[in-house]
């Protein structure tokens, strides 16, 4: 029985740490409808500022304490700076822009930290006062849990006091609510906004020092909170604190004995409870309907056909491409098909986000599935390279249709987060069915059959079938079944009114796009010989979502642009020294100059040389 | 029209790899040797292994160079991914004129930058990388492995192991091939020399989130006589900050892979656990003249004490002057076959050779015991094992190895 308490409170006072982090991300969401990534890097800052100030200030107690709350301070204040500087301009961008922008915040803090506090882990003191275990039912039960498990509600009870007992908080709920309504009654929506968005980051700040006690501060501090928190947001429904709370608890708990009878099982409990909770309650625990989307954007453009001079240039331009193995080294071939099964890939992406209206945080479990699955005919079938390669955009076809039939049912950032989910389960067994995938050591050995091992051989063939696929999508895109697609993206009431029947369409949809990133997964596999479920990863899938907003999700060519600058703008600045803060640097700049994407920036920019032609 | 816009912005992003590239004129009296690491993936790890090799560089050109000519290292960032590791290994070969690649850390990348060397028909020293599959099940011809692998610490650990009392054992692991691999090796090394142990409890947290609450929860209620641990980094911190808490390790002796290597046990500090049964590296306190005046220069390059990266990087180039000068030829046939039994006569951790078998170094590491000493973490009653001792003979080795 003591053996079941302490589990149990061991559990709780981990989902105070989760709450802490998950409530300041839920606040910032539920507000200004900004997806933060950079939220896990507030929580590392937090982690990182508060040893700094508990070390030197080294006073006892009181010390102890005024350091966390200095540190979420700190970290409230970084979050403003942020939010003035960077993400009030870009708050009329696309839906979901603003991430790519809390991205590059990510990288930069990222080298930032390792820059001031160097490369390793800092321990700090355990809690003065709460530096040893209590007994209870005869169990050791740390101090310093039973103090998170107290801090937890408090904080809670705090944030619930905020919102309902002060006019600050009344505006806050509102805005969550019907941000147009509250602007239209004069309220000053920036504001509001930068309050949010302080209280958010400083929580954040707050969960990362609380734990100095609990952990070594690290570098990966940023990245391994960042997906759970996430999880824990959307179980509790987007924008609720209290619903944070139930799902931080329900995590933890779960986490807690599910080791006892199945110690892997951790790489992937939240992701099945995330799922399980968004198939029976599409809004999460305590979410609202509506409360998955941005404010009103403006109506997009419908999408032109070329004109004849333009598809002329296009072709010569595919022409140019496909002669460059004649001129250029062999390595810039290399390159060139690194690129070309990227731009696939964020091509396939924008497909279902931009035409499809869908939004994937996990598109990359399509690409991973055709890579994996064409490295297995090779391994376990013995298949030759051409019919491996046909199966990898089949299998990505099946697993599309299989997830996509649950996704379809939601909308906003909870299909987001479903398609996460699926990608984080085909991880999960990618990862640990060994006996089969490999585990972490991968697939190795899956090159080019003979005739293709030369590398402009290799060229010719991913030139064919990723511009092929790339052409496939374009001619999609502009076909009745593309119509109706983006006729559902732009109204599904009207278009289920004139008889479409939209689930079917968005889940054929959805099908397509993951079946053509199983080709970019199959040819990708080819090209480097080896696999590893990093293929899978949401790290993977965070890569194409950059190059879709950041290429412009509004024209076709975006995620050409997108994937051809993530690709070349890195392999150029990896050779820096802090490279990340450069390449941060780099897509901010990119976020403020072109809130409407790559795309965008440079349609302006040539409407502006016409102009002056003229 | 997107494709204009796709060739000048590639032409503009191709423009500083053009100012990269390497000048045609580069001397023809340097040895270019590539390297590809997790720089920023893994800096407390990579940073060390960057200045050992460093130094080692500087060292043999001071010296006059190999075969009269200077080395001369491109190292790049892998980002810790493997396919951004492999196209590295590309350009390196491709464009600057590489005669060979080493590196890595992480072992799935490992693995990738070796199968690359084996369809491209490149050598490929890993220099890092603990994984058993590397020289093993999936050794290949163009592949060598410095740094004693997971299989030879763990039965290092099993041979202290098996001296104690301890009948029933727990695990904790992390979940993934690495930690897979150690808890395998250990479990059958101990089992083969005391038939009598049982393991009745394992832990597999995740890589990097332990949550180690439960899982220390879990060990004690399995009321194990010893523990087995593979965590590391900020996994171990964790581990033993809760561990001490909740009295796991009270009259309960440890057996830990790493923890002794500086890059894990520094950050321990005052809460160093006292007399865990670790492998390791004691760094300053190794007194043989070779390893002294290795720590002296370091430390007056670097103003910090060697760490396991810094012996490592610098045994690597040592290894690799060594072959190139053996083979008195860059090709890598040469290099190859120089490769195959070729013996380091003199590093800073004593002899070592590369066994022709089954490619694996016979460099060894050190086992002792974890103690604070002036409020310092240390190593102690330390003894250096050598390599060759814990490895199958190479009869049994080559069988591991795929037919080639």
């Amino acid at each position: 029985m003591g053996f079941y308490l302490a589990q149990l409170l061991t559990g709780l006072a981990n989902a105070s740490s989760l709450f802490l982090i998950a409530s300041g991300l839920s606040i910032i969401f539920g507000v200004t409808r900004i997806v933060n990534f950079a939220h896990g890097s507030f929580y590392m800052l937090g982690a990182y500022l508060a040893y700094t100030l508990v070390t030197t200030l080294n006073g006892g107690i009181l010390g102890y304490w005024f350091s966390v709350l200095v540190a979420a301070l700190i970290v409230g204040g970084i979050g403003l700076l942020v939010e003035l500087t960077i993400l009030r301009r870009i708050y009329r961008a696309p839906e979901l822009f603003q991430l790519v922008a809390t991205f590059g915040v990510v990288l930069i803090v990222q080298d930032a930290t390792l820059a001031i506090w160097g490369a390793e882990d800092l321990l700090g003191p355990r809690a003065p006062g709460l530096d040893r275990a209590v007994r209870l039912m005869g169990e050791p039960i740390p101090e310093y849990d039973l103090a998170l498990i107290a801090i937890g509600p408090a904080v809670l009870a705090a944030i619930w006091l905020l919102f309902h007992r002060t006019r600050w908080g009344i505006l806050v709920r509102a805005a969550t609510q019907d941000r147009e309504m509250v602007g239209a009654l004069g309220v000053n929506q920036a504001w509001l906004f930068s309050a949010a968005f302080v209280l958010g980051s400083a929580l954040a700040g707050l969960g990362g020092a609380l734990q100095i006690p609990r952990e070594a501060v690290s570098l990966q501090m940023d990245l391994s909170i960042i997906g759970e928190a996430f999880v824990v947001v959307v179980i509790g429904g987007m924008g609720s604190v209290t619903g944070a709370f139930v799902a931080a608890v329900l995590i933890s708990v779960l986490n807690a004995f599910a080791i006892l009878i199945f110690p892997q099982i951790s790489i992937v409990l939240p992701f099945v409870v995330m799922a399980v909770v968004l198939i029976v309650r599409p809004y999460g625990l305590f979410g609202r309907p509506g409360s998955e989307h941005g404010g009103a954007e403006e109506p997009e453009q419908p999408l032109r056909l070329l004109d004849q001079k333009s598809t002329m240039v296009l072709l010569a331009l595919v022409a140019v491409l496909g002669f460059s193995p004649a001129v250029v080294s062999d390595f810039t071939t290399i390159l060139l098909v690194d690129v070309m099964v990227a731009t696939l890939f964020a091509v396939s992406l924008h497909f279902m986000m931009g035409i499809g209206g869908m939004v994937s945080f996990g598109h990359a479990a399509y690409f991973g599935v055709g890579a994996y699955a064409a490295a297995m005919a090779v391994k376990l079938l013995g298949w030759g390279m051409l019919p491996a390669m046909a199966l990898g955009p089949i299998a990505a076809a099946l697993a599309a249709i299989f997830f996509g039939w649950f996704c379809v049912r939601l909308s906003g950032v909870y299909l987001a987060m479903l398609t996460m989910a699926a990608a984080q389960i085909l991880w999960g067994v990618t990862f640990q069915w060994q006996d089969v995938t490999g585990g972490d050591d991968g697939i190795l050995g899956v090159w080019p059959a003979k005739w293709a091992a030369s590398d402009r051989v290799f060229f010719y063939v991913a030139f064919i079938l990723c511009l092929g696929g790339i052409w496939v999508l374009r001619r999609v895109a502009h076909s009745p079944f593309g119509y109706t697609l983006r006729g559902i993206r732009d109204s599904r009431i009207r278009a289920e009114a004139i008889g479409v029947d939209t689930r079917f369409h968005q889940w054929m949809g959805f099908t397509l796009a993951g079946t053509l990133a199983g080709m970019a997964g199959a040819v990708f596999v080819f090209s480097k010989g080896s696999v590893f479920p990093d293929a899978l990863s949401i790290g993977h899938s965070i890569d194409g979502l950059i190059m879709v907003l950041l290429g412009g999700i509004h024209a076709l060519g975006g995620p050409v642009y997108g994937a051809m600058a993530m690709v070349l703008i890195e392999d150029w600045v990896s050779r820096l020294d802090y490279w990340r803060f450069i390449f941060g640097g780099i897509i901010l700049t990119v976020v403020l100059l072109a809130p409407d994407g790559i795309a965008g920036g440079v349609r302006r920019l040539g409407q502006l040389v016409r102009r002056d032609a003229a | 029209m997107t494709l204009i816009r796709r060739t000048v912005l590639g032409a503009l992003a191709a423009l500083p790899l053009a100012a990269l590239s390497p000048q045609l004129a580069r001397a023809a009296d340097t040895i270019v040797l590539g390297e590809v690491n997790s720089y920023t993936r893994l800096p407390a790890f990579t940073e060390p292994y960057r200045k050992g090799w460093e130094l080692a560089v500087e060292q043999i050109n001071a010296n006059g160079g190999v075969l009269g000519k200077q080395l001369e290292v491109i190292a790049r960032d892998d980002t810790g991914d493997p396919a951004t590791a492999i196209r590295i290994a590309e350009e390196l070969i491709a464009k600057e004129g590489a005669v060979m690649i080493f590196g890595t850390f992480l072992s799935n990348i490992g693995l990738a930058v070796a199968d690359f060397a084996n369809q491209k028909q490149v050598f490929f020293l890993a220099s890092e990388p603990l994984s058993d599959a590397l020289v093993w099940s999936k050794g290949n011809r163009y592949t060598y492995r410095l740094r004693p692998s997971t299989h030879m610490q763990a039965a290092m650990l099993a041979e202290q192991a098996a001296k104690l009392d301890a009948v029933k054992w727990a695990t904790v692991a992390p979940n993934y091939a690495y930690g897979q691999d150690a808890v395998k090796a250990f479990k059958e090394e101990l089992s083969r020399l005391r038939p009598d142990v049982e393991f009745v409890e394992e832990q597999w947290p995740p890589v990097f989130k332990i949550d180690a609450g439960p899982t220390v929860r879990a060990l004690e209620a399995a009321k194990p006589d010893a523990i087995y641990n593979v965590t590391f980094g900020g996994d171990l911190a964790k581990f033993v900050r809760e561990g001490s808490l909740r009295y796991l390790f009270d009259d309960r002796p440890v057996v830990s892979l790493l923890t002794g290597e500086p890059e894990y046990l520094e950050p321990l500090q005052g809460e160093t656990p006292n007399g865990w049964i670790v492998t390791g590296y004691p760094s300053t306190d190794i007194d043989t003249p070779e390893h002294k005046a290795f720590a002296e220069a370091y430390i007056a390059k670097f103003g910090e004490a060697p760490k396991t990266g810094s012996i490592v990087g610098y045994n690597s180039v040592l290894s690799i002057a060594a072959a190139i000068t053996k083979a008195g030829s860059t090709e890598t046939e040469a290099m190859l076959a120089a490769m195959e039994g070729l013996e380091v006569t003199s590093s800073p951790t004593g002899p070592f050779m590369f066994r022709a078998a089954d490619h694996q170094s016979t460099m060894g590491a050190y086992v002792g015991k974890t103690a604070l000493v002036d409020g310092q973490p240390k190593m102690v009653d330390w003894f250096y094992a050598d390599g060759a001792a814990y490895l199958p003979s190479e009869e049994e080795a080559a069988k591991l190895r795929p037919a080639e």
